[in-house]
């Protein structure tokens, strides 16, 4: 496990699996997506009180899971860079958060227009909504942080330092339904005991869920790899690397 | 099919979204890529410049 553990805070070790991890995390990705999108549109049938409408959870639900998802991942990997000093925890941090980002933006886009036909207005200040908006500010400050800072690893400390004060809106985000008053459905797929979705529903979700992770993973492991030259670029591995290609 | 497209009526809030979707995915995947090149063309450089001194 440690053996493993410290592999991964090897930059040549981590450049070389993500780029073998690439093209396997794009074709499960696109096999996912692609069924996830068809049977959802054509084959789901619509839903009994949101008719059709409902056929946009099909992109709101995976996009606002890997909003949280990727937070975390970034929290934790910062968290890593600052505790054991890792560079490649750093480089995984800043590696996801334009990921994240553009899929928090997503969220709130699709749920926005998924909110006018429902709720009858495109925003409303209501607590998931607005705790989904401060993850994108925590985003955008985490990405703005990092390169304010003439030393590149006091930008990391203090980014990771941020995301990591910041991880405490994911559980705020998710159990905003539950703790406040909310215009927003509560959960339906992570019921424990029994999703409060048929399977013709339900399948489809399930697989766009895993084709964004999967979506996610690929173009995490082509940014690592950007991360990794920009930092390493003085390092012989990465001379012989650029060489040979 | 105009069924399918005009999604009960739902059409214009639907696929703004899916097209929304595909925008981010191909976003995403061009600017990784994008990224990528440009710290492959900055280790090239450097290393050139290293040469040259």
């Amino acid at each position: 496990m440690w053996t493993w553990f410290y592999k991964l805070a090897s930059p040549p070790y981590v450049f070389g699996v993500a780029a073998a991890l690439t093209p396997w995390f794009f074709a499960l990705a696109a096999l996912a997506i692609g069924y996830g999108t068809v049977a959802g549109l054509v084959f789901a049938p619509p839903d009994y009180q949101q008719g059709d409408a409902f056929r946009i959870i099909y992109v709101h639900a995976p996009a606002a899971w890997l909003s949280l998802f990727a937070y975390t991942t970034m929290a934790v990997a910062g968290g890593i860079g600052l505790i054991w000093r890792i560079k490649m925890g750093h480089a995984v941090a800043a590696a996801t958060a334009p990921v994240g980002a553009s899929f928090t933006l997503l969220a709130l886009v699709t749920g926005s227009l998924w909110g006018r036909p429902m709720w009858g207005t495109y925003w409303a200040w209501d607590p998931r909504l607005t705790s989904e908006l401060i993850l994108l500010f925590l985003y955008v400050g985490v990405m703005s942080l990092r390169p304010a800072f003439e030393d590149p690893a006091r930008g990391d400390r203090a980014a990771a330092l941020l995301s990591i004060v910041g991880v405490v809106n994911v559980p705020i985000i998710h159990y905003s339904v539950l703790w406040w008053n909310s215009l927003h459905q509560g959960a339906t797929v992570a019921k424990i005991g029994k999703p409060a979705m048929p399977g013709s529903m339900l399948w489809p979700l399930l697989s766009m869920l895993l084709g964004f992770m999967l979506f996610y993973g690929a173009v995490l492991c082509i940014r690592v790899r950007g991360e990794v030259l920009n930092r390493e670029r003085q390092a012989t591995w990465v001379r012989e690397a650029v060489k040979s290609r | 099919m105009s069924a399918f497209w005009s999604m009960g009526g739902y059409a214009r809030y639907v696929w703004p979204c899916f097209g929304f979707a595909g925008a981010v995915l191909c976003w995403n995947l061009w600017s990784a890529r994008g990224y990528l090149a440009a710290a492959r063309s900055r280790a090239v450089r450097a290393m050139a410049m290293d040469e040259n001194v």
